[in-house]
């Protein structure tokens, strides 16, 4: 079904094309991955989708359940159903662990707060009362961000190298919840250039300098990634011949 | 409106009607109830406008409840002066939530003079909690001179978040002798045009003398707020740092003026002061987990004054 749709998107900054009539079809339910190197428009295409500050200037059109959400702003998005955990997520100081998440909960009980963060590996009394501030430690701050994502039974979320500054045995339980996430009906996007979390995914999209280079299931997309990209010297400039 | 209208406003009822709990509630310049404790010696006196009230914790005694201080003024329209007395003796400790409510205020003047005197080991801390209406016609102007012996303690928090603001103009100045340590906090929430005026002055003039200056504030509307944070450091191994932080939205107004003073070269000051609206990226984060952005502008700033 018809879920997001983005259509010739297109969006320049600074009078660099960051984004280059891009056309992809995140399908309803699956677990979606977007790959490619440094600097590819990644990060750039999820914060088009949310709507971000700075990248609502857009050619081309994001379809959401059927209806365009151009121009719509960042809440009113996330009042539709989706939302993005970010790569750095930010620090609040003095605002305390429970109040955050409870915040984007749609469930804002004790127990159901205390449910997120025990899926994330997080202690519920040895964290609730702390700041989501500096003293977190950069995986624990990533862990939270993604509790209040939970919480809120998003239908789509948009996670942003969901591994950086996660460990081993942590980054399994994401995977977990990640796969729980489907078994619900949430549709995910995982932005990476990781080859295991791109292994997460159903299908994934390659991406280079804005420009979409292929689609399709996972191994096609890893060779791909691993054999053309890792080694590419064309610094992001993608290869026509590679791209007829 | 009876004193106990006062204690609901600032949920204290269950506090001031413990019998244990040492106390002194005082309605304008009236003493209302006063319940003491082994060590602690209180002595008061009603003026016209006020009270004045002396405090003495002997020697070495360590009172490990905290004392409640209430300062209610019921009326619309008041002034209230409170003349503060504080010694601590030798090694005696002592913690003191003192709650200055306002319910009913239209037009209510609320002055303070305090002289709070730490001897040597001693331990103090203050925290003061302001209740307001939500008319701006309150003028709070506190000021208080802190003289910390060796190796004394003292810490101050002052926490004006319910309410309205109205004006309030605070004058705070620590004097540190070998080997004390100060913290003293503001934490401020101006809307509507509210002005906040904040003083705090630190001397860290004795040996390994070490202190904290710390100013919180939000202003919102048209509120206006000026923070002049001073700390001076004179002796060798004194340690400071000044901390100030105000969130500015709407029309709000903010100025920080530190200014750090060292006069010995093995001594240390820091500071750090930043204004400005919210941060784009917490805002964002909130707004991509369905906040508008007015609830998540409030979410940050009760975090930050929290
Ligand atoms: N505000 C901006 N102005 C100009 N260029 C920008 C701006 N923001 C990003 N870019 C550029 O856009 C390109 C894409 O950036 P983006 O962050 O989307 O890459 P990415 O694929 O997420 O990379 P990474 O894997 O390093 O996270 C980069 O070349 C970056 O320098
Ligand atoms: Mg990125």
């Amino acid at each position: 079904m018809e879920f997001l749709r983005v259509i010739d998107l297109t969006l320049s900054l600074n009078g660099n094309p960051i984004l280059d009539h891009l056309n992809i079809d995140f399908w309803k339910g699956h677990i979606h991955a977007i790959v490619g190197p440094n600097g590819a428009g990644k990060s750039t295409l999820a914060y088009t989708i949310m709507g971000l500050d700075g990248y609502q200037n857009i050619q081309g059109s994001i379809l959401f359940k059927g209806r365009s959400i151009n121009g719509l702003s960042i809440d009113e998005r996330a009042r539709m159903g989706m939302t993005l955990a970010w790569q750095e997520p930010a620090r609040y100081e003095g605002l305390a662990v429970q109040h955050f998440i409870r915040a984007s909960a749609k469930d804002k009980s004790d127990h159901a707060i205390n449910d997120v963060l025990e899926k994330v590996g997080l202690t519920p009394k040895d964290y609730l009362h702390r700041a989501v501030d500096k003293s977190l430690s950069g995986g624990e701050r990533k862990k939270i961000e993604l509790a209040s994502t939970l919480a809120m039974k998003p239908e789509l979320i948009l996670f942003d190298e969901p591994d950086s500054g996660i460990d081993v045995s942590s980054l399994r339980k994401i995977f977990n919840i990640i796969h729980t996430l489907k078994a619900m009906g949430t549709t995910v996007i995982l932005i990476t250039h990781s080859l295991d979390v791109l292994k997460q995914a159903d299908h994934a999209f390659l991406i280079c300098h804005g420009q979409l280079i292929d689609k399709g299931d996972i191994e096609k997309i890893s060779r791909y990634f691993e054999e053309e990209c890792m080694s590419c010297d064309h610094k992001n400039v993608p290869d026509p011949k590679e791209n007829p | 409106m009876d004193i106990d209208q006062i204690y609901k406003a600032a949920n204290l009822l269950s506090t001031f009607h413990d019998p244990e709990a040492p106390k002194l509630s005082i309605n304008l310049n009236r003493v209302v109830d006063s319940q003491l404790t082994k060590g602690l010696d209180v002595d008061t006196r009603e003026t016209e406008s006020g009270v004045d009230v002396q405090i003495n914790i002997q020697k070495g005694v360590v009172i490990s409840r905290p004392v409640h201080l209430c300062f209610g003024v019921t009326d619309e329209q008041a002034v209230q002066r409170i003349k503060m007395d504080i010694h601590v003796e030798e090694g005696a400790q002592i913690q003191v939530m003192a709650h200055c409510v306002f319910p009913q205020a239209v037009d209510v003047k609320h002055l303070m003079d305090a002289v709070i005197t730490l001897e040597k080991n001693a331990r103090y801390s203050y925290l003061e909690r302001h209740i307001h209406s939500q008319d701006g016609g309150i003028s709070v102007i506190p000021n208080a001179r802190i003289h910390l012996g060796e190796n004394a303690r003292f810490r101050t928090d002052f926490e004006l978040i319910q309410g309205r603001v109205g004006l309030i103009d605070m004058n705070y100045e620590t004097i540190c002798a070998a080997g004390s340590v100060m913290e003293m906090t503001a934490k401020i929430n101006g809307t509507h045009d509210d002005i906040i005026r904040i003083h705090e002055t630190g001397h860290l003039n004795g040996q390994s003398a070490r202190g904290v200056l710390t100013t919180k504030v939000a202003v919102r509307d048209r509120a206006k707020a000026e923070v002049h944070n001073k700390l001076t450091a004179s002796a060798p191994k004194a340690r400071g740092h000044v901390d100030c932080k105000e969130i500015i939205q709407d029309q709000g107004t903010a100025v920080a003026i530190p200014i750090v003073e060292v006069n010995h070269p093995k001594a240390h000051v820091t500071h750090e002061a930043s204004i400005g609206s919210v941060d784009s990226r917490q805002l964002q984060t909130l707004m991509a987990r369905g906040l508008s952005e007015d609830d998540a502008v409030e979410l940050i700033i009760q975090g930050l004054l929290s």
